[in-house]
């Protein structure tokens, strides 16, 4: 079969050398990864040696000059090598703490971030979630007070991927009294004195290393201002569809695994004298989560090819985000069921998928978010 | 979330297209849409009662509406298959699954075999009247005994000299009333299998023809859906469609295209249906505001879309590989089971949000519901759709 639009041939090559790169070099390494609940360092380096840390952005700057496109690819890949918190880590860097350098950062921030963060030499992350303000990014705390030749920030973040490893910190801090819309700025916090990082533990998305970060009056010079002072809530807003179309198609990347893997071990298991994928009950549960997985790539891609074209889709990319992460952990709870007893074993891929999908309803803005929003484009 | 609307000024209000379609599909969508809404949507009701009158037929011929994907030699507009497509969208606007069902049943799903495997001649007798919407078409596939399992088809064409002598039984004959011919499958080698199978063109006036009754149903009232006798009725062999021997594979390729324009149906279906509904929601009242205004049911509304969005994805991916000249049948299944499933569930929580209202006629709401529901029986189940996706990947 022709790829499907938006893909072409050329994005089908590059899926094949990326996946051929990743089945060597990382998913040979996922289960002992999640089982010690970090994956190393040195997998940044890998990924940077390869140029897959840069697909979407710019030669001058060390990139691959592709797009958002390239980058669809590498993250549909990431959600094959069987650690969701690995392919989280790397995600982080390359989908969430580094495009707002990219988009609002100055020459020099540039230099300084973005252009290490290519080579796989800084890791980044992006922290605006805290205790008490999650999906309501209005009720933020952490504060930059105005000093000397910058800020001093103290507060606390929380649930931030790649929060221990950071090198640099991408944080939402509140510089007026009243934060909010047009209160909120960012800063590219250096790890340093006064930074401190907490590792979470989680129900999946064990390799990654899931952080509290507390902020005690870490001093961040003025030319890290990111963006527009008191204009930090662009910022957000401009990454939000690229992150929630990540998403979407991390989980069209791991049903479609999920289910070839399942599928195969239907045919070769027997129960009652054949094989459990000609007891019918099988075929057709089977049948249901292929289809399930068709849908959402359907939904998924057309979303992105309209995101691509420059359509600011949001309706369309709510959507994806909203079909596919729910339909990721029903398929895979269902891939869970017919391996029976073996899949709810821990070594077993099979239980982690499932529990590494269940992030999907909750994180890049809860599938009640995604109603909400649909609600009110439907002026409801 | 109110901030999204502040920052982001999305232009979601905006009909942007989807790649398969151009500026001519969309005028050919309006023009569609505007006889649609004139002529046949304000009869829905009357029709329920009465089925749609066969001067549908002649007047969408007139208007160049039933060979839109068909070739211009025969009379056609010589579109390509997104036309097809366009026409089976826009006919859900009429609000009558039956009169949509009778018009699919002789433009997509009679008719492409004819063009397919038809001599000259046939489709110079059959297709040309057809396309003028002079002669109706129905196809008969089931009969009392065998529906899903196409194998188990007993009507029997025995070879008598020059001529084939028919007997045999087809029932829920959609168009079978008032059809002048019938595309008829039958097994013309008992002992041969799949091998075994004929298609005939039979003009339903024949002698030994006989219109055993307008079957009643839960839904697609206004389409006439006929319980058919075959009793010795003589055809000549130029009435063979195709191959002798072929009927079984020729059929299998006419469902295809069938299902994908009922999933097409379906969605348009279910969008229209929850159009209607939304605005219900904003103008309804309950404890002091709309009732759209109350976040569970703006919640339900956000699932709908998303499900019919997701489903429409899915039909309009697939029929771009169908018109590539693919042949996606697993696809195609999926697209026709995921889509009539969701158009059944649509449409029965469109009933939950109308509450009182929705169980009554009046609103047409419960009629989407027994209308829609065909859609996961007729051509094929949904555990037809799941057994053929399931054997698709060698299971």
């Amino acid at each position: 079969m022709s790829p499907t639009p938006p893909f072409t041939a050329e994005h089908e090559e590059l899926r094949e050398s990326i996946r051929g790169f990743l089945d060597r070099e990382l998913a040979p390494h996922a289960q002992r990864w999640e089982a010690e609940e970090w994956f190393p360092n040195e997998v940044f380096g890998k990924l940077a040696a390869q140029g897959l840390l840069g697909l979407k952005y710019p030669a001058e700057l060390g990139g691959q000059g592709g797009d958002y496109l390239h980058e669809a690819v590498l993250v549909q890949e990431l959600a094959r090598i069987g650690s969701g918190g690995t392919a989280a880590g790397i995600g982080a860097h390359v989908n969430i703490a580094t495009p707002p350098i990219w988009k609002f950062g100055t020459e020099e921030q540039k230099q300084r971030y973005l252009v290490p963060a290519i080579r796989g030499e800084k890791i980044g992350a992006l922290a605006i979630t805290e205790p008490d303000a999650g999906s309501d990014v209005a009720a933020l705390r952490t504060t930059a007070t105005r000093v000397d030749g910058g800020f001093l920030v103290s507060g606390e973040k929380t649930y931030i991927t790649n929060g221990v490893r950071a090198d640099f910190v991408v944080t939402a801090v509140k510089t007026t009294q009243e934060g909010g819309h047009h209160g909120i700025s960012f800063l590219i916090v250096e790890r340093g004195a006064g930074v401190s990082s907490a590792k979470l533990q989680k129900l999946g998305w064990s390799a990654s290393d899931t952080a509290t970060i507390s902020y005690d009056e870490v001093f961040v010079p003025q030319e890290n201002l990111l963006g527009e002072l008191h204009e930090g809530f662009k910022l957000i807003m401009a990454n939000f569809q690229w992150e929630r179309l990540a998403m979407a198609l991390g989980a069209v990347g791991a049903m479609q695994l999920a289910y070839e893997r399942t599928a195969q071990y239907a045919r070769e298991r027997t129960a009652f004298g054949r094989p459990l994928s000609k007891h019918q009950t099988i075929r057709h549960k089977l049948a249901d989560l292929a289809t399930s997985a068709y849908t959402a790539r359907c939904v998924t891609y057309d979303a992105l090819r309209r995101f691509v074209a420059g359509e600011q889709p949001l309706r369309e990319v709510t959507m994806a985000k909203l079909a596919t992460q729910r339909a990721s952990f029903e398929l895979m709870d269902e891939c869970l069921q017919i391996h029976g007893g073996m899949g709810y074993m821990a070594e077993h891929w099979v239980q982690r998928a499932a529990r590494d999908s269940r992030l999907g309803p909750i994180g890049g803005g809860s599938d009640e978010i995604m109603r909400e929003i649909l609600g009110r484009l439907l002026d409801l | 979330m109110a901030a999204t609307d502040t920052v982001l000024k999305p232009d979601h209000q905006s009909k942007r297209k989807h790649f398969i379609f151009t500026d001519e599909h969309e005028q050919l969508r309006e023009s569609i849409r505007a006889f649609v809404a004139k002529e046949l949507a304000p009869h829905a009701m009357e029709w329920e009662e009465t089925t749609f009158p066969d001067s549908v037929f002649r007047r969408m011929g007139e208007l160049d509406l039933l060979g839109l994907d068909k070739p211009e030699a025969y009379g056609g507009q010589g579109g390509d298959y997104f036309t097809s497509l366009v026409l089976g969208e826009e006919m859900t606007g009429a609000n009558s699954g039956g009169l949509a069902m009778g018009v699919a049943v002789h433009t997509d799903m009679a008719m492409p075999p004819i063009l397919a495997f038809g001599s000259e001649e046939q489709k110079l007798q059959w297709v040309v009247p057809a396309i003028k919407g002079e002669k109706i078409l129905c196809i008969g596939i089931t009969e009392p005994d065998a529906g899903s399992d196409v194998a188990g088809i007993k009507t029997r064409a025995v070879r008598d000299g020059e001529d084939y002598v028919i007997n045999g039984s087809k029932t829920y004959i959609t168009n079978g009333h008032r059809a002048d011919v019938i595309v008829l499958v039958t097994k013309t080698d008992p002992d041969a299998g799949y091998g075994g199978f004929t298609l005939f063109l039979v003009p339903m006036d024949a002698p030994g023809v006989i219109r055993e009754k307008k079957l009643e149903k839960l839904g697609m009232h206004a389409s006439d859906t006929a319980l058919l006798a075959f009793q010795d009725v003589r055809v000549p062999a130029s009435a063979v469609l195709g191959e002798v021997g072929k009927g079984f594979y020729h059929i299998m390729w006419e469902l295809q295209g069938e299902r994908l324009i009922g999933a097409a149906g379906s969605v348009a279906g279910a969008q229209k249906c929850f159009e209607r509904t939304l605005e219900y929601a904003k103008e309804r009242k309950a404890f002091g505001r709309e009732i759209g205004k109350f976040q569970v049911i703006r919640h339900k509304f956000a699932e709908m879309a998303t499900k019919i969005e997701s489903a429409r994805q899915m039909v309009y991916v697939t029929a771009w590989r169908f018109a590539n000249g693919e042949y996606p049948v697993r696809e195609i299944s999926m697209a026709k089971l995921h889509a009539s499933r969701i158009a059944v569930e649509v449409a029965d929580e469109c009933i939950q949000i109308h509450g009182g209202a929705g169980y009554m006629k009046e609103y047409g709401v419960e009629r989407a519901w027994r209308d829609s529901r065909l859609n996961r029986i007729g051509a094929g189940t949904d555990e037809i759709m799941l057994d053929v996706i399931g054997r698709s990947y060698g299971l």
